[in-house]
């Protein structure tokens, strides 16, 4: 056979060939299996995008035969995709379903495993990919990568294994470098994809083209024009039923360490030498690296008290159901960084995020210098105010640039106005689901959009020393109103005539 | 628009552009006013020219392409014997929105304009676009002067080879926009899944050196879709480096176009073949096989392609499979939708399919 060192065939077409894969979900009876994973894969299957060959297996502890798991996943399906069901595809796909029920940790359950990847290779006629989708209980990352390495299933030299791990990866520091080092003695780093599932987002991806595609954005991201960032992630929702997740993640677990710091990763780096996967990581990783942990007088939590959202009075943390009454998990977190590099140097960096606030809104606000003379009089007006970008992620996805410009009249007085560019406005296109975006480029062995081993590692440097300074102190923890713009004393953390933004 | 609309409306009878392009302006700023969640979409301008007689036909098209739309579409509906301009303006939004969320606001401008318009057609349709926005001209019934008289002004068009009557004249008037103007064809558009699944098919390593191995390319087609056929093996041609010339073609229900084109190292047997059981424009199936021993056959069927896989020879060497590549069939409408997609995207390989096209057409 003439050897081809590329296909001559992709070029112009969207959809890149994925290679023919078996795709393995561990914990596909779980909340986020429904929700999330099977409607993505769904949604992948109507679009043409999973591979020619490409089969499902479930696994989870709860004794049931394939054909109840696939009609449970066509329930899902049916109650959680983004577009009706087309019937056929939807038969097609989960005609051939398999699940193998288990306990994790039990080695029976990789023998059956095994049987039915070989099953389905053999049909195949060829070894198909193999990618296992951890969407289970972290506790379970490690038990089941070296189960899965323990019966030789990570391991293929005719094709790619791949495994895809959920979040949180660790919840401390020591905690994230042993799973690091469990999950790396079985697999190569170029087979974990770990997911934060905000860098599957088209918006967040989108600050990439808004930093490197633009020329007159990026002379100005750095000290000498930025005075400073804040970074904020606030929901009008409380913690619902999470309770029992959510009292031992708080805030700062839940969203800052991974998300909200992939923001901020992805605002301060410089341009990597190319998109791959390892360039962009690495520019990401430099710029975690270059932020010191900050002190006591750096970071601030509150939980939310009783309120109003919505015209409806809503009960404080503390009488959330099942939630401890003497509980100190904050439901509200907000940080002063510092990237202590050339180009970031003196330039603070707030991050917020809390539950029960004003509204939903995901959104990195940059505040210019003020211009260095004030020649118009502020009389009768606001007045010159500096330059804010707010480059929103959720919802109203979008750019927007303050102005100052005259008011009509006869005198001249200044006042801010706005420049937007809003996605839905000028895309109308539907943005597929973060969840559709990663399972093809982990099927792909795109890594761009994961976490990198040192990555996740560097978030942790930063968030550990709170974690544990905040698991000391058992005192209750200072209360804001439910539906309010967060509490007061997170001003204390602004440096000189900073300001939060309204949430 | 699902959920209702609310619609501002502007009509005039023996009107201007000028007029029209200020009662749009007044629509936008009424419907900003009544809700400030309204905001003017910005994508594309679409410019259609259409028969009066079925304008609502296309109308109907047009409101079920699906989330794929322009943001403003001028209508120029073509009456014969007609001396004056007619036009209605209509700014239509969501009746239902969310607080603090914003609502897309579509505008669309029916000119109902005469024969005698067509040739300068673009100063009626310039002040009614937006600037600054691509524009693309759609003439599903022909008018040919019309869309010359617009090239100037425009950066892409949207045909549809196969609509056209004559396959020869479908071709050659593509590739003469295409020097000027983008041109999404849908009759190219109907052909993607199978690129993409050909591209994918040979896209491991172990299995992309059969691509030089081709030896035969078999295509059935809708009757009246030869021009999707000749485009797809055109776009084996020019991908894979073939030297092509013109096929025998052999009339009747179930036509045929038969020929070779020369690859590098072998013949390719090409065969097209009209299928009169298909209903609906573009492929049935197509048909690759390799010097290799290994035949590969897709056929349109529910769910998805259907996959019919062979390799040649002795005992377990040989193989014969079958299997369905998932994908739901995105009908007629969303082939419009597609075409509206793709006209702010470039694909740098349909030219090339093209002039490949042309010569297999002969």
């Amino acid at each position: 056979m003439t050897e081809l060192a590329e296909n001559p065939l992709v070029k112009g077409l969207e959809r890149l060939p994925v290679h023919p894969t078996t795709l393995v979900i561990f914990g596909a009876t779980g909340d986020l299996a429904k929700r999330k994973l099977l409607p993505a894969l769904y949604n992948l299957a109507h679009e043409g995008s999973l591979p020619e060959r490409f089969h499902l297996i479930g696994v989870s502890r709860r004794e049931k035969g394939h054909e109840d798991f696939a009609r449970e996943a066509e329930e899902a399906i049916r109650a959680f995709s983004r577009r009706e069901p087309d019937e056929k595809v939807l038969e097609e796909l989960l005609k051939e379903v398999k699940y193998v029920p288990g306990t994790f940790d039990d080695t029976k359950l990789y023998g059956r495993l095994k049987e039915e990847l070989s099953a389905f290779d053999e049909a195949a006629g060829q070894p198909l990919n193999r990618a296992f989708y951890l969407s289970t209980a972290p506790e379970f990352f490690p038990v089941i990568i070296e189960s899965l390495g323990n019966a030789g299933l990570t391991r293929d030299e005719r094709a790619e294994v791949r495994v895809i791990i959920e979040k949180p990866f660790g919840t401390t520091l020591e905690e994230a470098r042993d799973l690091n080092r469990r999950v790396l003695s079985v697999l190569d780093e170029h087979q974990v994809f770990r997911i934060d599932h905000y860098l599957g987002k088209e918006t967040v991806q989108n600050m990439l083209a808004f930093r490197f595609a633009n020329s007159m954005f990026e002379p100005l991201f750095n000290r000498n024009y930025v005075d400073n960032v804040q970074i904020t992630a606030a929901e009008d929702i409380g913690i619902g039923s999470r309770a029992g997740y959510y009292d031992n993640a708080g805030a700062l677990r839940d969203l800052v360490q991974n998300h909200m710091l992939q923001l901020l990763t992805l605002l301060c780096m410089e341009p990597p030498v190319d998109f791959s996967a390892d360039e962009v990581r690495s520019e990401k990783v430099k710029v975690l690296r270059a932020i010191p942990p900050p002190g006591p007088d750096a970071v601030f939590r509150a939980q939310y008290g009783p309120g109003a959202v919505g015209g409806e009075e809503v009960p404080g943390y503390l009488q959330e159901e099942n939630v401890p009454p003497d509980s100190t998990t904050e439901t509200y977190a907000a940080l002063r960084l510092h990237v202590e590099n050339w180009r970031w140097a003196g330039v603070p960096v707030y991050l917020r995020t809390g539950k029960r606030l004003a509204r939903k809104v995901t959104e990195i606000a940059i505040t210019m210098k003020p211009v260095p003379h004030h020649a118009f009089g502020e009389e009768g007006s606001i007045g010159v105010r500096p330059n804010q970008l707010i480059l929103t992620i959720q919802p109203n996805e979008g750019v927007a640039l303050s102005l100052g410009a005259k008011i009509p009249g006869n005198r001249m007085r200044i006042r801010p106005v706005n420049m937007e560019f809003l996605y839905g406005t000028t895309f109308m296109s539907q943005s597929p689901e973060a969840y559709e975006r990663l399972i093809m480029d982990a099927m792909r062995g795109d890594a761009t959009l994961f976490t990198r081993n040192d990555e996740v590692e560097a978030q942790w440097r930063i968030i550990d020393p709170i974690v544990q300074m905040w698991a000391q102190d058992k005192t209750p923890l200072p209360q804001y109103e439910a539906g309010s713009q967060g509490p007061e004393e997170a001003n204390n953390l602004l440096l000189g005539d900073d300001r939060w933004r309204a949430i | 628009m699902p959920g209702g609309t609310i619609d501002g409306v502007w009509r005039e009878r023996n009107t201007s552009p000028a007029a029209i392009a200020e009662a749009m302006g007044r629509l936008l700023i009424e419907a900003h006013e009544t809700n400030r969640a309204y905001v003017p979409a910005r994508v594309m301008n679409l410019v259609c020219i259409v028969d009066k007689a079925w304008s609502g036909e296309i109308a109907n098209r047009l409101r079920n392409v699906g989330r794929y739309h322009p943001s403003r579409t001028v209508v120029c509906a073509v009456e014969d014997y007609r001396t004056t301009l007619d036009a209605v303006a209509t700014v239509a939004g969501p009746a239902d929105t969310r607080p603090g969320g914003f609502a897309v606001l579509r505008e669309t401008v029916v000119v109902t304009c005469g024969p005698r318009h067509l040739a300068h057609l673009d100063t009626i349709v310039d002040p009614l676009v937006v600037t600054d926005l691509p524009t693309m001209i759609w003439a599903p019934h022909g008018h040919p002067e019309a869309v010359d008289a617009l090239r100037s002004m425009s950066q892409i068009v949207l045909l549809d080879s196969v609509a056209e009557p004559d396959l020869d004249d479908a071709l050659h008037r593509s590739w003469d926009l295409s020097s000027e103007l983008y041109v999404v064809d849908l009759a190219w558009l109907r052909s993607t899944p199978w690129r993409e699944r050909i591209a994918a098919t040979f896209d491991p390593a172990t299995v992309r050196g059969d691509l030089n191995l081709l030896s035969h390319v078999g295509v059935r087609h809708h009757p009246e879709s030869a021009a999707a056929a000749l485009l797809l093996v055109g776009w084996l041609a020019s991908r894979l480096d073939w030297e092509v010339g013109a096929l025998l073609t052999r009339d009747g229900p179930a036509a045929t176009r038969t020929g070779k084109a020369h690859a590098r190292r072998q013949d390719v047997a090409i065969e097209l073949e009209a299928d009169p059981t298909m209903t609906v424009p573009g492929l049935s199936g197509v048909a690759l096989a390799a010097a290799s021993g290994r035949a590969l056959r897709l056929d349109r069927g529910t769910g998805g392609l259907r996959v019919h896989y062979r390799r040649s020879g002795r005992g377990h060497d040989a193989v014969e499979r079958e299997w369905t590549i998932l994908g739901a069939s995105r009908g007629e409408a969303g082939i419009l939708g597609e075409g509206i997609r793709q006209a702010l995207l470039r694909d740098p390989t349909y030219k090339p399919a093209l002039e490949a096209a042309l010569r297999l057409a002969g």
